[in-house]
């Protein structure tokens, strides 16, 4: 192969393709499937689907689960697992709450506070995952638990924020010119997104940015893909785990202030089994939990995929709630089945050869 | 003597029985009779034994069971099923709706609990499946059945929590008449033993433990790695259906919502806190069933102490950090250094 590339490197007109890398192909996947599947819903079903509200509204109800998503694929990225997600949100909503309530707290120290708590968080999980090489499973599952066990400590009732900066920042809404719907008195409404959904698709933004152009966001792939190679090449194995660790617990605290935002309560049910929802979504955006594989806006398209199915169950009338999960279960099988698939057909070699004669590269360099 | 003390701070197990021993010591400072057995008479009549250590080798019956099955399982593929619960939902779902409706008798409660254990090993080896033939990382895998599994169950009953009350279940859940050690204590026991005879007369240890350490030196050498840990979910399954009727029979009723809720998680940790590494490979199912005991040990310690039930979490949190921490490599080598220097200071005065 390498010696095909340099005897036909410098013939005109036979450009090497560069084969896609499993990444791109899952990521590829994930777009298409969310886009038929968005489309066969708007086709069959219209109503919600073609309000463009409905749309933003998946946005709106789980920007924090996208900032949690964000640290989570780092994290998967390294081979490892944070499920300290959903807990950590839990714990900063409620104290954020009773600080603001109880303790004549600003806007700015509750800010404070949530990012503080997510990075405690992420800093001593981080120390105990990279430095003394800890499973991660084990790790964050107490960290879920400690976290998990500290909101009913802080408060054992749900609370609701009634300090006023913050019921004023929670009720700004910010309008999108030119796009809405119309409402049943035919006037028109425009559609709205909360400040959370702009601060949960920064964080987007820059991590992708990170993980494509930055050396620690290809270390963080080097590392997941062979630890051993890795540190052959010099590269910190270790602080760059404790960097995703660290920034993980520092997601999870801004996500817990995005969900604060977004219901202004503090209750110890809040964001229940968002770590496995997390998780989920990573996977089907194709994010692998071997290490190595995966991207951001995969895992954003995950997680739409994942809630545009729940409210196409709803839509078609299986309202009963045990259909959500089943439905979710049956989604991810078929997404891990497909990547496996697709990963043992390219590893055997054997992908060109199991495509059909017409989908077929014509003039490509064969071996 | 010295070298049989070298050997044992080396092993795995001395973590756990350590920290086993200071929980103990912690209770018996609190509280001196702590420990006390009585023998009582409880509601229906019998002669019993009751007190602390009683009601925590009790309660940790079902977690004990689990993390036998699950030890097999993490050795074998490297990997954790973290469907257990949802699965024990399902199989304790499939036994009530056997019995409910009919004359509870020995003979259908046998039929019953044959026709959960035979859901839960089809359900083990869908795990078993995806793991071994499409080779799919294992707490992935069981994702899926986790986040479907207690949705079944719901499913199965149609949304109602159905009870089942019968003497025959109340002697499984409870006590035999006429003696005194409580009935899931018994079934426990004769689960440990019969794996472990199974383990000293079978290869499945062996196995089980080369498919663990190096998969391809072990399909090489003869060894039919996906049956292996095919094998292992579905003896998995058989310890998820145990528990599961343990767990209906100790209440009474089948809530596919709560019935034995978070423990993959404790059954994961029991193996984790018995000194087994989660990354697969060489495991001591002795060290396991510590495991079990410690984490029930530390509820039951818990909530002596008056500690809210939804803050236990917490506390149980920061001991398990506690007991992770002393035995991951890096502590123990740096201790094991310590040792040896402590050992070779005695000596080195008296020649001099």
């Amino acid at each position: 192969m390498i010696s095909n590339r340099g005897l036909f490197a410098g013939i005109p007109g036979k450009k090497h393709r560069e084969p896609i890398s499993n990444t791109a192909l899952l990521l590829r996947i994930t777009i298409c499937t969310f886009i038929c599947m968005y489309a066969f819903a708007m086709l069959v079903w219209g109503g919600g689907f073609l309000n463009p509200q409905q749309f933003l509204d998946i946005f709106n109800n789980n920007a924090f689960l996208i900032v949690i998503c964000c640290g989570l694929t780092l994290v998967m990225i390294t081979a490892g697992i944070d499920i300290s997600g959903g807990g950590v949100t839990a714990l900063v909503t409620m104290t954020c709450v009773v600080y603001l309530d109880d303790h004549g707290g600003s806007l700015i120290g509750s800010i404070a506070l949530a990012l503080g708590i997510g990075l405690a968080f992420g800093l001593i999980q981080g120390v105990l995952i990279a430095y003394l090489d800890i499973q991660p499973f084990i790790v964050t599952l107490a960290g879920m638990f400690f976290a998990k066990g500290m909101v009913t400590i802080v408060s054992a009732v749900p609370r609701t924020a009634a300090q006023e900066t913050f019921v004023a920042l929670k009720q700004i809404f910010i309008e999108i010119p030119g796009v809405g719907y119309y409402g049943k008195t035919g006037n028109f409404i425009h559609a709205k997104i909360e400040p959370g959904v702009i601060v949960a698709l920064a964080i987007v933004l820059i991590i992708a940015v990170v993980l494509k152009w930055t050396r620690f966001g290809r270390n963080l792939y080097a590392i997941g893909g062979h630890t051993h190679s890795a540190l052959m090449l010099g590269i910190n194995v270790n602080r760059t785990k404790f960097y995703a660790y660290l920034l993980s617990g520092l997601f999870s605290g801004i996500g817990g202030y995005v969900y604060l935002l977004h219901t202004g309560a503090g209750d110890a049910a809040n964001a229940t089994q968002a770590e496995i929802q997390a998780i989920a979504s990573a996977i089907i955006g194709g994010t692998l939990l071997t290490g190595g594989v995966g991207s951001i806006i995969g895992t954003l398209f995950g997680m739409m995929i994942l809630k545009t199915i729940t409210s196409i169950v709803v839509t078609s009338g299986l309202r009963e709630p045990y259909w959500q999960s089943i439905t979710t279960g049956l989604m991810l099988c078929f997404f891990i089945l497909l990547q496996s698939v697709v990963l043992t057909i390219r590893e055997k070699g054997g992908f060109k050869q199991a495509l059909p004669e017409w989908m077929k590269l014509k003039g490509k360099i064969s071996i | 003597m010295d070298k049989g003390l070298k050997k044992f701070s080396g092993s795995q197990l001395v973590v756990p029985l350590f920290a086993l021993f200071l929980l103990i010591v912690f209770n018996l400072i609190r509280d001196v009779g702590f420990f006390s057995i009585n023998i009582i008479t409880n509601n229906d009549g019998n002669t019993v034994l009751s007190g602390n250590i009683i009601s925590i080798i009790n309660g940790a019956s079902e977690l004990a069971i689990l993390a036998i099955g699950m030890t097999l399982v993490t050795s074998a593929t490297k990997g954790q099923d973290i469907s257990v619960g949802a699965a024990a939902a399902i199989a304790g779902s499939v036994f009530v709706s056997v019995l409910r409706g009919t004359q509870i008798t020995l003979p259908i409660i046998l039929g019953a609990f044959l026709a959960c254990c035979i859901v839960a090993i089809i359900f083990g080896s869908f795990n078993g499946t995806l793991v071994a033939a499409f080779k799919i990382q294992p707490m992935i895998a069981t994702l899926i059945l986790f986040s479907a599994g207690r949705s079944i169950a719901y499913w199965i009953n149609g949304g109602a929590t159905p009870t089942v009350s019968s003497p025959l279940l109340v002697a499984i859940g409870g006590f035999i008449p006429g003696f005194p050690i409580p009935t899931p204590i018994i079934i426990m026991i004769m689960f440990v033993v019969l794996i472990w005879l199974v383990l000293k007369f079978t290869n499945l240890g062996l196995f089980t433990q080369v498919v663990g350490i190096n998969e391809k030196s072990a399909r090489l050498n003869g060894i039919n790695t996906a049956w292996t840990k095919l094998l292992s979910f579905i003896i998995l399954g058989v310890c998820v259906a145990i528990s599961g009727v343990i767990n209906v029979c100790r209440i009474g009723l089948i809530n596919h919502e709560t019935i034995l809720i978070d423990i993959e998680m404790d059954a994961i940790l029991a193996v984790a806190i018995g000194g087994n590494s989660l990354g697969g490979g060489k495991f001591n199912l002795t060290g396991s069933v510590i495991g079990a005991f410690i984490i029930q040990a530390l509820t039951v310690t818990l909530y002596a102490m008056k500690v809210p039930s939804t803050a236990v979490k917490a506390y149980k949190a920061i001991v398990i950090i506690a007991i992770v921490i002393i035995s991951s490599p890096i502590v123990k080598e740096y201790a094991l250094q310590l040792r040896d220097k402590l050992l070779k200071k005695p000596t080195k005065i008296m020649e001099n």
